[in-house]
């Protein structure tokens, strides 16, 4: 049960990507693949924003912003060091002493994901559209009868 | 300029695409000149690179987009090595004959959406040509994307009812590959922190992750997903029905490229990601991949020997082609991966010849089945002329390039003893041999009368009349022709500059 709280949102990920799969593999309707496979795909985006918090989830993270008020050393910000460490503000109830920031990388490519996400449902869609105009149907059964009366 | 032209090779089509689309809008007939334009200085810039790489004696040219050239890699990079070059080319080179072809064809299949086609053609060689040189694993999967969006929309516009289905079941079987290649990277990054191609293997090497399970993961992922999307056999169910069912300017630049390419970066993902010796040695999946690569070139042969239809045959053809290139990279050694390469630039190459002369026949006869080319030799000579050649060149006779990818392949499958797939090889001769003689023999001397039929007679009563392609798509699909025997004549100086980028490696390296 522990593991399990610990890796909650792995085990959804996993959950919400084998739906996305099996309404992409089994389904009939075509928007019905339409949405799982906009499922699948969220599916991975959670995977990655997961993977932006180093340790375990309980811990807690804070966004990236480098406090400079406090640290001076504005160094660390430019090597490209993600997970860097930084001292606790004093008020901060944290079991860590750490104060541990969120990686930004998975982040900024969740962005790129989303965006092509959004772009591939919007061609796929076209498409569907495009097949409801010949076939009169979005029912993948019914759209191979109808090819097999035609080539007949 | 010269160190700016890995740049200039992506961004190039790019603002083209963008060109075309503003100005193709405007006046119909802005859209031809400014592709061919367009695509014959990207043509240009991949020759100029390839001088380059060779100035720079093989070693790798390194680009760093917008500066970000830290000592931690956190920009996107672009790389060229030899290999690359030589991939880049046949990718520019592919993409400018198929618009010579198109000149005359496009305004035919999709009067009216010229500007819109033209747009879609150079975004998909954008993101060809990109996913080619990148050297950031994410920005493959990006680049992935615009290929493979561009070239669902380029499906769709086919005039049969049946490109609509064909192109969807592409675009899911197609996001499957790409979300699974997402995920695989994913993982990586899990574990190595890292998007650069080059850091990730120095990370793994460095920390010795060989063992460790996300990088297994990781590359189970990227290699299924990869393998959709260059049509392994299993997973090759998207291809015939899409290639077969988009308009022909379409198909002829969607079939030569877009599977060497996913096959190119997934000899990319071996040998610059995960390097040699934990793909080949960590692993173990050497004798279970060449045997499905066997599986595949077979399946491919026998399912190509079973169609009527000359494009779809073509389709099958491409899949036991995909075999050979997984196969040579399998079978792990020197002469196995010179031949997977080389055989990418020569099997893009032949099918590009194939699809043309296909579609040129379809043009004249407007038939797609086999046994209506009864004596085509009369009616169109220049296209069966090239036609011949390219057979030739699948049967893999000597002075075609066929014959030299086949004996680089052959060659490491006896060096390694994976006699299997040397069978494979010469069994898929073999049956590409009946194939083409059965169609040529259709071609040049026509039917038997015992299976000719009444109404096929009726409608080629003008059975020898002149019948020729338009010249500028005669012009394209000859010179694809004269490149297939001079890839051939000439191949000493690129394997040899494949070999000079595989010599440095270990298990590969070993000449």
């Amino acid at each position: 049960m522990e593991t399990l709280l610990e890796s909650f949102n792995y085990w959804v990920y996993v959950v919400l990507m084998m739906i996305g799969l099996f309404a992409m593999i089994t389904k009939n309707n075509m928007v019905k693949k339409l949405i799982g496979m906009s499922i699948f795909q969220t599916a991975i985006i959670l995977f990655f924003v997961s993977l932006s918090v180093p340790g375990s989830i309980e811990q807690g993270v804070t966004i990236p912003i480098v406090d400079h008020s406090t640290h001076h050393d504005s160094h660390s910000e430019t090597t490209g060091d993600l997970h860097a460490h930084e001292e606790p503000p004093k008020d901060e109830p944290h079991k860590s002493p750490e104060y541990i920031y969120a990686n930004p990388l998975p982040h900024v490519l969740m962005l790129t994901a989303i965006v092509v996400g959004v772009a591939t449902l919007g061609v796929a869609l076209a498409i569907a559209q495009v097949v409801f105009k010949n076939y009169g149907s979005l029912e993948e059964n019914e759209i191979l009868k109808r090819i097999s009366k035609i080539d007949g | 300029m010269v160190e700016q032209l890995p740049a200039i090779i992506v961004l190039l089509p790019l603002f083209t695409a963008m060109l075309v689309l503003l100005l193709g809008m405007w006046r119909h007939s802005f859209a031809l000149p400014i592709t061919v334009i367009g695509i014959g200085l990207t043509l240009f810039a991949t020759v100029k690179q390839l001088m380059e790489v060779i100035l720079a004696d093989g070693h790798k040219i390194t680009y760093y987009l917008g500066g970000w050239d830290n000592p931690i890699p956190v920009g996107i990079h672009l790389a060229v090595d030899p290999i690359n070059a030589i991939v880049l080319i046949v990718i520019a080179l592919v993409g400018f004959i198929t618009t010579v072809y198109s000149l005359a064809r496009v305004p035919e299949e999709t009067p009216g959406k010229i500007a819109q086609f033209y747009c879609l053609f150079l975004l998909l060689i954008c993101g060809l040509l990109g996913m080619t040189i990148s050297a950031d694993a994410f920005n493959v999967f990006v680049l992935l994307e615009v290929s493979s969006l561009t070239s669902y929309a380029l499906i769709a516009m086919g005039n049969s009812k049946r490109a609509g289905v064909a192109s969807f079941n592409y675009v899911i079987m197609g996001t499957i590959g790409a979300s699974f290649y997402l995920l695989g990277v994913g993982y990586l990054l899990a574990r190595t922190g890292s998007l650069n191609m080059a850091d990730i293997q120095n990370i793994i090497s460095s920390q010795d992750l060989y063992n460790s399970p996300a990088i297994h993961v990781a590359f189970i992922f990227i290699v299924l997903g990869l393998m959709i999307k260059m049509a392994f056999f299993p997973l090759h169910g998207w291809l015939p029905n899409a290639y077969s069912y988009s308009p022909s300017s379409s198909s002829c630049i969607l079939a030569p490229l877009v599977t060497k390419v996913s096959i190119y970066v997934t000899i990319r993902m071996i040998l610059t990601v995960f390097g040699p010796i934990y793909v080949f040695e960590n692993l173990g999946w050497s004798n279970i991949m060449v045997w499905l690569a066997v599986v595949s070139i077979v399946a491919g042969s026998i399912l190509a020997l079973s169609q009527t239809e000359l494009k779809r045959m073509f389709c099958y053809l491409i899949v036991a082609e995909v075999g050979y290139m997984v196969g040579g990279i399998w079978i792990a050694n020197h002469w196995g991966m010179v031949g997977a390469i080389y055989h990418i630039a020569s099997d893009a190459l032949m099918t590009l010849c194939l699809f043309l002369a296909a579609s040129l026949i379809w043009r004249q006869t407007r038939s797609h089945k086999i046994s209506s080319l009864s004596e085509l030799t009369k009616k169109m000579p220049f296209t069966m002329a090239g036609f011949v050649v390219a057979a030739l060149a699948m049967i893999g006779v000597p002075p075609t390039c066929g014959f030299f990818s086949k004996w680089f392949l052959i060659r490491g499958g006896i060096e390694s003893g994976h006699w299997e797939y040397v069978v494979a090889l010469l069994f898929s001769s073999l049956v590409n041999a009946i194939l083409f003689f059965r169609v040529i023999e259709i071609c040049f001397f026509g039917k038997k009368p015992a299976e000719g039929h009444g109404h096929h007679e009726a409608d080629h009563s003008n059975q020898s009349t002149w019948n020729e392609a338009p010249p500028a798509a005669l012009f394209a699909l000859l010179s694809t022709a004269s490149l297939l025997i001079l890839l051939g004549v000439f191949n000493d100086p690129i394997v040899q500059l494949i070999k000079k980028s595989l010599i440095d490696l270990p298990i590969i390296g070993i000449g």
